[in-house]
């Protein structure tokens, strides 16, 4: 079933200061959209808003999933209706083992009496981490407790492929990345596309884009999404930079705050 | 001539019960002695809380005769659930003051393993008892609890491992109060000697019947030269028990003693656990967690002292407080002069759960000697909202998300417990309070 995720114009607070001024964007199920622009952009912003981290105060907008305003709902229930973000910062929890942690969120989703079994569980995992060439005691490690940079990453696109969203945002999941391991994790996310999947993958580096062939290119600068292509789009970015984007618009300096 | 003591138990009473007991002359002496010095010497003072109005001296029965239980199949649920009905071999189960199981392998017996309950090991092997009893780890008048315990002691077990003996499966015992008159002045007391290693793991538990009492418990573990002792225990004594509990252990050259505690009274608490590490080489390594609920005081003071050279000592406490509970957690780690290159390393995590509950971590490092590391870590805080958020990213619920946090929170010692049922009753007493 086609999936949709539509963005209204969205603002965005954080302690009174506004980051997001209006943000528009159409997502289906079955397309690759990435997101790029230079830092303080507000690109992770939105990420965090859509799935509603405690800071981030939506002043006005609406984040539609198949209808359905996702703002009017906590984070778990978000999750529950089909979103999934993976996070550029992964908290660290002691004592809750990776797989301990995995269970949890897809029984979440099952009902009572209706738990996955332990062993279709771990067969499921062992696959997973296999094609993610993550090692198999991580598994049983607590959670990001200890996990390095790419570690980190791979461990949220391997709860990706657990959990299987209807729409994934990945924030700056290149970020940190060796050659090695940017690889890796753009297996996981070619792997998940699908018909029954949206991606919105959000970078400030082309290189992942080496990768992964997004269907929508989207530029942000002043917590605005300010130019949207296809692939071409990437391709241009790539050679020439931002600056005849700015020269285009013309915008001075593209960080939130800054008005044109 | 007998003197008027401000005590419920006089002279004539201690004496009337050493002599049903068929006491030692020396036990009953030491009784004595200490009830004499009770009277007089001053309550012990834990850092930072006020025990002046606490009931540790009055109650209104110095033993009560309970039933005791004929076959595991005899004993309740509460009690079955914790113990690997299958394989354990070596138990000892108290009712109230009346010792009411017991079993230890015709193996261990061979060897020369010694348990049973204090009382009657005063009787059997009096030789043994009167060298360790509150000879070396506590003494009998350090302040009017000890010596009111050493007056009135009414319960535990004596363990005694011979030289060279090593026992690979872990010896229980489950001390259960379940009658509200009952109070109990219990004593275990662990003698390892050389070169032996054993694990010994208890649980304190009480059922709803138990309203207001007192409980006073030492335990002493005695570690000669390159012993090891692991010692876990899980305390549930009920809301309306003020306790007591004084667990210390003395280690020789060579020597490991490993405290394993889930300290989970429901009542007003005082504990101290202090490791003496008297031999070089000696290494000293304590894990407790906490639940505070309710409006329960507690104070939970750690305590390893070094004099052995290259002796190590690690501290490390985790204590979820919720509801209007208040505790707190004194860490010590003392290096006295002469234990060079000791090390002595402390962490003690307080979590709250609201905004009435109160918690202090005080991490303390005395030090009298140059050469030598020592290091600590101590945080109070509340479950972190960046945690809850990641987890809750995922479907987990806000609920499910506190429940994981929190648990995990607490793995760290709950993991360590040696007996599965323990553990697993651990886990359960955690699950209940926190929720």
């Amino acid at each position: 079933m086609a999936s949709t995720l539509v963005i209204k114009d969205l603002h965005v607070e954080i302690e009174g200061k506004e980051i997001l001024k209006g943000v528009n964007l159409e997502l289906d199920s079955g397309k690759i959209h990435v997101i790029m622009g230079p830092n303080g952009t507000g690109k992770s912003t939105l990420a965090s808003a859509i799935m509603g981290h405690p800071k981030f105060e939506v002043t006005k907008g609406e984040v539609l999933l198949n209808g359905e305003n996702v703002l009017e709902m906590e984070v778990d229930e978000r999750a529950l209706a089909g979103l999934f973000l993976a996070m550029q910062y992964p908290s660290e929890i002691t004592g809750v083992t990776n797989a301990d942690f995995l269970r949890s969120a897809i029984n979440a989703r099952r009902e009572e009496g209706q738990e996955i079994s332990l062993m279709k569980f771990i067969k499921e995992l062992d696959k997973n981490m296999d094609f993610l060439e993550m090692d198999q005691n991580m598994a049983q490690r607590y959670l990001n407790e200890g996990f390095s940079g790419g570690e980190k990453k791979r461990n949220e696109i391997l709860q990706m492929m657990m959990i299987k969203p209807e729409f994934g945002i990945l924030d700056e999941i290149d970020s940190g990345l060796d050659i090695d391991a940017l690889k890796v994790v753009s297996k996981g996310i070619n792997q998940m596309r699908s018909e029954d999947f949206g991606c919105l993958i959000i970078t400030h580096y082309q290189r992942l884009l080496n990768y992964i062939e997004p269907d929508f290119v989207h530029v942000m600068m002043q917590g605005r999404i300010v130019k949207s292509g296809g692939f071409e789009l990437a391709r241009r970015l790539e050679t020439e930079g931002y600056d005849w984007i700015k020269q285009e618009l013309g915008i001075e300096d593209e960080t939130v705050g800054q008005e044109a | 001539m007998t003197t008027k003591t401000n005590l419920p138990v006089d002279q004539q009473a201690v004496e009337a019960f050493s002599q049903k007991n068929g006491e030692p002359g020396w036990l009953s002496s030491l009784r004595l002695d200490a009830l004499a010095k009770a009277d007089d010497l001053p309550l012990p003072k834990p850092d930072k809380t006020k025990i002046t109005k606490w009931n540790f001296t009055q109650f209104a029965k110095h033993t009560v005769d309970s039933d005791i239980y004929s076959s595991l199949e005899d004993m309740p649920e509460s009690i079955k659930s914790l113990i690997d009905v299958e394989t354990q071999q070596n138990l000892y189960v108290q009712r109230n003051n009346t010792p009411a199981f017991l079993t230890l392998s015709e193996e261990l017996k061979e060897q020369g393993v010694i348990f049973m309950d204090l009382l009657t090991a005063a009787k059997e092997y009096p030789e043994l008892v009167e060298k360790y009893f509150m000879t070396e780890a506590v003494k009998v008048d350090e302040h009017k609890l000890t010596a009111l315990h050493a007056a009135l002691v009414n319960g535990g077990a004596f363990l005694y491992v011979p030289k060279n003996v090593e026992i690979a499966e872990p010896i229980q015992a489950v001390y259960v109060h379940d009658d509200t008159d009952a109070t109990l002045f219990n004593h275990v007391l662990v003698v390892a000697d050389d070169n032996s290693s054993v694990t010994y793991v208890e649980s304190y538990l009480a059922t709803d019947a138990v309203q207001e009492s007192v409980v006073n418990i030492v335990s002493e573990v005695i570690a000669k030269q390159n012993a090891r002792v692991v010692y876990g225990a899980v305390d549930n004594l009920s809301a309306g028990t003020t306790t007591y509990v004084n667990r210390r252990g003395t280690a020789g050259r060579d020597s490991r003693i490993e405290w394993a505690l889930g300290m989970m009274n429901d009542g007003n608490t005082i504990s101290e656990n202090i490791t003496k590490l008297i031999g070089d080489n000696s290494y000293g390594d304590t894990k407790m967690v906490v639940v505070g609920r309710g409006n329960q005081k507690q104070n939970f003071t750690t305590n390893i002292t070094h004099w052995g050279k290259n002796s190590e000592g690690y501290i490390l406490k985790h204590g979820v407080m919720k509801d209007a509970a208040s505790s707190i957690f004194n860490g010590i780690g003392k290096i006295e002069y002469g234990a060079t290159k000791a090390n002595a390393e402390q962490e003690s995590r307080v979590l709250m759960l609201s905004e009435k509950a109160r918690g202090d971590a005080n991490p303390i490092l005395l030090i009298d000697e140059d050469d030598v590391t020592a290091g600590h870590a101590a945080s109070v805080g509340r479950v972190d909202p960046m945690q809850l958020y990641y987890l809750m990213s995922r479907g987990i619920s806000q609920h499910e998300a506190e429940r994981l946090v929190i648990h995990g929170f607490l793995a760290p010692v709950v993991t360590k417990l040696p007996i599965e049922g323990v553990k697993r009753l651990l886990s359960e007493v955690i699950e209940r309070k926190v929720q």
